[in-house]
């Protein structure tokens, strides 16, 4: 028997390394006779390539080489790639410009790579980086996302007229054009999802090495996806072929999507450790992290909720412009198109809906997945609309939720937007939600509040995301380059303990842990004797890697395919060694059992037999070491209800969280002290977003306004009340262990919370962020309060 | 950050005579502004002259009516300080405010005034107080110390040593931080005094810490917030950036100023 199997609150097995300072992150990394890289980077939005003088470097102290676009094309590297294929409304392709490891010819966002400096040390690289003299002819440049598709706008890609990268639409328009027309009421808004710099604690870092004897390049890197990064480094880089390539991503210090793509800098730190023969690094100063890490959503959006006489759904419809950045990134097209608009029928029975986005390239970092890809943008038009509805129609917002969600007999229930939820009970959330939130107290604290000067304001975000995207056949029919499976390894070793590999990857999310209690529940060991390897391409079999809430849902279902393996083969071996028939063996906490005896043998004699088989099975292999691929029926569908209490001063307009309540749908939960701090932690970038955070780029010069943490704020511990969680369950229906997800859920929900809040408190709407001069201006328009 | 030569010295002569002799010499107080600038290479001073050595350059004493704070002294043991406490505690409470504890381990008070960062909190307590800001050469009165954002009246082979607060009848800072550095965004320092009312700014002015002397007379007159409640702050000459217009910084000021005098008590 195990206790600290599934459901167990278990202390995480990684955090004594990493909280001892023990963990080994890229940057702990160092190869004998390495060299250094120095990138040098555009400072111009939008600039023309005249010339690079290499000359004018090259004999500066330490410097080993200087290496530009053209010696990458001369080297016949290829481009990096996008990662989905969207389609427009007339069936064409999108067009996607390659982007290129090194600029070729012009430089379309500030901080691009232009040229790299090896050297001996970072010093003399960065020496001959500031140095080198590359002659620009700024070209104009376009950074806004409204903007970028207006006739006369700057164009980033001479092949993409108007900037557009694709029209694309989603659902019945005829038919929400009917339900528009009939509706009673219609409640429109205009959003902004605010464009945010994800900012992982760990910048991105590379060590590349080349090794003449075997001629295996290697490659260290910040990676969420290392199996994915071999590919498109062999398939479209043309760095090596695939099975000379190996990826090696360590301790990670968080990702939050950034992690994802498989960027210029890691990719020419391999190219470069190959061509001058030693290995090279590169680790990124937190400035080049704002400039070149991949930014999150940037969208702006009209939307329009339709309703009949008594507050009943009956159409929505949305228009969205995104911004793509200066290329397309390997999720940068599916967050803004099948991550998004497929979420747009919420928690909600909304029979027509109907949403069109444009996406457009400008002169900005490129934008990728970032902590809910396109679900927290859904989750802000859906939740924003519900809301606003209630206030125009004087419905308490939890009732005209109530009147509208999907009642629980009635999954699976297909949406008008491509998605088939299979299971929840939306009331169930909401309910426990008011009660955690005592929202029957409410009145009382308002009228508090007002005695002391401030404004309070309550807000309610009723979420519903889609995590494990999958099948992978229904994924490749959408547009995605590859399938969305995982894989999983169970290896028994003969003296009994497990090492299991597994094809995701672990850069915060305690999947040590998490998946050993999965393997420790299963196979009956206990989870100090289960080892998770993870991260390294030559280790793990071929896996898809960790973003989207996937890894336990689909990672976790491939270990207990692995496990059942496991268990199969055991019984074989266990019916020989007892003398008695398969069918007659029971398995059952790590014993195998012939039924009604007290005959058994553990799972660690069986493993031992497996390796030492001189006792053994006719006709059954050797070794107890199995493998598994799980490529999911349908996504999960986590939802669950957050309420936000805000207190504004409307003085300085300062928003303060008094009180902050989630409760979750997660399914079955394997370690719940995990998840409260998956929740705590998306809540907190979801804040961020709401309150703080946001990339601005000046709108002339295209220079980045809030490169450093002087000017980009970040949630702080301070910014906080004492969250109160909850959960409830619908074990999902699809999948072995009954999860969900819940890697993404804070920061999906928590921006329309905390915004509904805030327009509850202010009486009237506004852009994220709430920040205090935003507030402040936004309640100078509110004559009531003005004049206070 | 390029290459430098470092010096220690252990007095205050031998500082100012490492200073005089390089070629393109800085001070290296606390380095909380330098050596953030030094990394992003934005300075490439010739030397750098740590001052940490200099035990003359410590200490807070109390020499009459007045507080004296070494140059050398940091913001933690100012916070910290009970003497601070019981002779000017709106001093150690702004103290205890700058930064976090990081910051307030290493910076200094002479580090901070003579940077005269447009954003920092000790020049308001300067300015406020009518502290006497003591060189290597002479006192300068804090009116005549502070000239615009990072210029200050000290010249190139001069040294803070002391700075000089004379204790209040009453004190308070109220300071609105910026969201992301923290920084003032709008800072007010007022302080009623034997000679009258003081109310210093800093944070919001484009030219660094500044006095509302509207404000001071209104509250010789009557030291109540009800009596600046009807002063309007000018927005020119005040910082407008992506974190707020001059309009709000002006509406800061005011509403700073009126929480510093209900503090005051």
């Amino acid at each position: 028997m195990t206790t600290d199997g599934i459901g167990a609150a278990v202390r995480r097995k990684e955090d004594k390394r990493f909280l001892t300072g023990k963990g080994r992150y890229t940057d702990d990394i160092d190869r004998p006779g390495q060299a250094y890289a120095c990138f040098v980077r555009s400072p111009h939005a939008h600039a023309a390539i005249d010339g690079i003088n290499t000359d004018s470097v090259l004999g500066m102290p330490g410097v080993i080489t200087v290496l530009t676009g053209a010696d990458a094309t001369a080297d016949g590297l290829g481009l990096l790639p996008a990662g989905w294929m969207i389609h427009n409304k007339d069936g064409s392709a999108m067009k996607t410009p390659g982007h290129p490891v090194l600029v070729t010819d012009r430089a379309r966002y500030v901080g691009e790579a232009v040229a790299v400096v090896i050297a001996d040390s970072y010093a003399e690289a960065r020496d001959a980086a500031d140095a080198l003299e590359v002659d620009y002819t700024p070209l104009p440049a376009i950074v806004g996302t409204g903007g970028a598709s207006a006739p006369g706008a700057p164009q980033v890609h001479d092949d993409v007229p108007n900037n557009t990268a694709f029209d694309w639409c989603i659902g019945d328009k005829s038919a929400t054009e009917a339900a528009f027309a009939g509706a009673a009421h219609v409640t429109t808004l205009d959003i902004v999802n605010n464009r945010l710099i994800p900012n992982a604690i760990e910048p991105r870092a590379a060590v590349g090495e080349y090794d003449q004897g075997t001629d295996i390049t290697t490659l260290y890197t910040t990676s969420q996806n290392p199996h994915v990064a071999r590919l498109v480094l062999s398939a479209f880089v043309q760095l090596a072929p695939e099975h000379k390539l190996r990826i090696v991503a360590p301790d990670v210090g968080g990702g939050f999507g950034s992690k994802i793509y498989v960027y210029a800098e890691e990719t020419v730190c391999a190219w470069a450790a190959r061509k001058v023969g030693r290995a090279v690094k590169w680790t990124a100063e937190r400035t080049e992290s704002f400039l070149t890490d991949a930014h999150g959503r940037d969208h702006v959006t009209k939307a329009e909720l339709a309703m009949d006489a008594q507050g009943t759904f009956v159409g929505m419809r949305v228009k969205t412009f995104a911004n793509l950045g200066a290329f397309a990134s390997l999720f940068g097209t599916a967050t803004p198109t099948y991550l998004y608009m497929t979420l747009l029928s919420g928690q909600y029975r909304i029979p027509a809906i109907y949403g069109e986005v444009d996406a457009v390239y400008t002169n900005t970092v490129p934008v990728d997945a970032y902590r809910g890809a396109g679900r927290p943008e859904a989750t802000y038009v859906v939740e924003r609309l519900v809301e606003t509805a209630a206030r125009e129609l004087g419905v308490d917002p939890a009732d005209l939720r109530r009147r509208n969600f999907i009642q629980p007999d009635a999954f699976p229930y297909e949406t008008p937007v491509l998605l088939t939820y299979d299971t929840g009970d939306y009331d169930k959330h909401l309910t426990a939600a008011l009660d955690l939130a005592d929202y029957r107290g409410y009145a009382a604290r308002k009228a508090a509040s007002a005695a002391r000067g401030k404004l309070r304001g309550v807000g309610f975000s009723s979420y519903i995301e889609a995590c494990g995207i999958a099948p992978s056949a229904a994924v490749g029919a959408l547009g995605g380059g590859v399938g969305l499976w995982e894989s999983g390894t169970i290896r028994f070793n003969p003296t009994g303990n497990v090492t299991v590999h597994t094809g995701s990857h672990s850069h915060g999310q305690g999947h040590e842990t998490a998946f050993a209690q999965v393997v420790a529940s299963h196979l009956g060991v206990p989870i100090d004797q289960v080892e998770v390897v993870h991260g390294d391409t030559l280790q793990t079999p071929f896996g898809m890697g960790t973003y989207g809430s996937r890894s336990i849902a689909v990672g976790g279902s491939a270990l207990v395919k692995a496990a059942d393996k496991i268990v199969a083969k055991g019984r074989k071996i266990a019916a020989h060694l007892l003398e008695a028939a398969e069918a007659d063996i029971e398995f059952a906490d790590g014993r195998f059992t012939v039924a009604g005896t007290d005959k058994a043998k553990t799972i660690q004699e069986i493993a031992f037999a497996a390796y030492v088989p001189h006792n053994f099975p006719e006709g059954v292999e050797p070794g107890l070491d199995e493998s598994a691929f799980y490529d999911p029926l349908n996504f999960t569908y986590p939802s669950g209800t957050q309420i936000c209490e805000v207190e504004v001063d409307p003085e300085t307009g300062v928003v303060e969280i008094v009180g902050f309540v989630a409760v979750d749908d997660f399914g079955k939960v394997i370690n719940p002290m995990i998840v409260e701090g998956q929740v705590h932690g998306g809540i907190a970038q979801g804040v961020g977003q709401a309150l703080m955070e946001q990339a601005v780029y000046d709108l002339d010069s295209g220079q980045l306004l809030t490169g450093s943490y002087m000017d980009y704020c970040m949630p702080r511990a301070d910014n906080f009340p004492d969250l109160k969680i909850g959960l409830t369950e619908t074990p999902c229906t699809h999948n072995p262990l009954g999860v969900k997800g819940c890697g993404e859920a804070g920061a999906i929900a928590a921006p329309a919370a905390v915004m509904n809040a805030v327009t509850d408190a202010i009486g009237t709407s506004m852009q994220m962020p709430a920040t205090p001069a935003r507030v402040w201006q936004a309640l100078q328009t509110v004559p009531a309060l003005a004049a206070e | 950050m390029y290459a430098f030569d470092y010096a220690k010295p252990a007095s205050i002569q031998e500082a100012v005579a490492a200073l005089t002799a390089a070629e393109d010499g800085k001070i290296l107080a606390g380095g909380m502004t330098l050596i953030p600038t030094l990394k992003q290479r934005l300075a490439s001073p010739s030397n750098l002259v740590d001052l940490s050595g200099i035990a003359e350059l410590k200490g807070i004493r109390q020499d009459g009516d007045a507080l004296v704070i070494g140059a050398m002294t940091t913001h933690a043991e100012v916070s910290l300080s009970g003497l601070v406490k019981s002779v000017i505690p709106a001093l150690a409470a702004l103290a205890d405010g700058i930064g976090d504890p990081q910051v307030r381990n290493c910076g200094t008070i002479g580090g901070s005034i003579a940077n005269n960062d447009p954003a920092a909190d000790y020049p308001a307590a300067a300015l406020g107080l009518g502290a006497e800001v003591r060189t290597t050469k002479r006192a300068v009165a804090a009116d005549d110390f502070f000239l615009g954002m990072f210029e200050t009246a000290l010249e190139d082979d001069e040294l803070i040593t002391a700075v000089s607060f004379p204790k209040p009848l009453a004190a308070a800072y109220a300071k609105f931080p910026n969201p992301a550095s923290r920084y003032a965004m709008a800072g007010v320092f007022v302080a009623r005094t034997a000679g009258g009312v003081r109310v210093a700014v800093t944070g919001a002015g484009a030219n660094g810490v500044f006095r509302i002397t509207e404000m001071e007379q209104a509250l010789a007159a009557d030291f109540s917030p009800a009596a600046i409640a009807g002063i309007a702050v000018d927005p020119g000459g005040l910082n407008g950036d992506i974190h707020g217009s001059a309009e709000y910084r002006a509406n800061l000021v005011a509403v700073m100023a009126k929480r510093a005098v209900a503090a005051c008590g």
